[in-house]
């Protein structure tokens, strides 16, 4: 299982700050990464599709460091997905 | 260095006397304070409410005060931001460095700042007088950032 967390507006329109999943499946290319949990949510529909559709500004996480779409995913990590920051 | 996220104001005078206390090397200290202000992308802001990522948050600013440190001859360096639920005139965030000289502490404050908007994960939420919408990430914050990437 891993944790996934949502921030700010895409908490808001998911409906939820954090949730467990099962880690997605691997496939032919070798380990999961976060593009296939990307896929795994995007494909519950509606608003999970639309904001992780590719083309949306989302950003990523694991372990509480930025990563990359192509960033492999391990059982027990932290996945998290947010909007672009805007402190200061 | 310190890097404190927290909904209590600050008193930049005593972070600074915190922060200088009894060291006669430094030479230099810059500041930078950023407030709320009441009008945004032409809306007036009656009150904003700041959500970040707690572990994270701590960590991303203090790789981004390492990489400072690595750049500019820097002593010490203080961040204070706060979350929570903030109006107009509030101050939300201090950066605090201490340098031998002026040039570094400017310096090494001014990209601690700039990086800070682009890469530490907080968002603003802002209630305005035509409702209540997240601050989109600006273009102009990438560009200040941009500015200090090593070739």
């Amino acid at each position: 299982m891993i944790t996934v967390l949502y921030f700010a507006r895409l908490r808001e329109v998911f409906g939820k700050a954090s949730e467990q999943l099962a880690l997605p499946p691997e496939g032919g290319a070798g380990a999961a990464t976060l593009d296939s949990v990307r896929a795994q949510l995007a494909a519950r529909g509606g608003v999970w599709a639309h904001e992780l559709a590719l083309q949306r500004s989302f950003r990523v996480a694991v372990n509480q460091a930025v990563a990359r779409l192509d960033t492999p995913v391990k059982d027990g990590d932290e996945v998290a997905f947010f909007p672009p920051v805007t402190g200061g | 260095m310190t890097v404190r996220v927290q909904e209590a104001d600050f008193d930049i005078s005593a972070e600074i006397a915190l922060l200088r206390a009894g060291n006669p090397k430094i030479g230099a200290i810059a500041s930078f304070i950023g407030v709320v202000r009441d009008l945004n992308e032409g809306d007036s802001v009656v009150e904003m409410t700041l959500e970040h990522y707690s572990g994270m948050t701590e960590k991303s600013v203090e790789a981004i005060i390492s990489e400072a440190r690595g750049r500019w001859q820097v002593m010490d360096a203080l961040v204070i931001h706060r979350i929570g639920t903030l109006k107009p005139l509030d101050q939300i965030v201090l950066v605090v460095v201490s340098s031998a000289h002026r040039g570094d502490a400017f310096a090494a404050c001014e990209f601690i700042m700039d990086y800070l908007k682009t890469r530490a994960p907080f968002w603003k939420k802002e209630q305005t007088g035509a409702g209540a919408r997240w601050v989109d990430a600006r273009v102009a914050d990438d560009a200040a950032a941009e500015r200090w990437r090593r070739p």
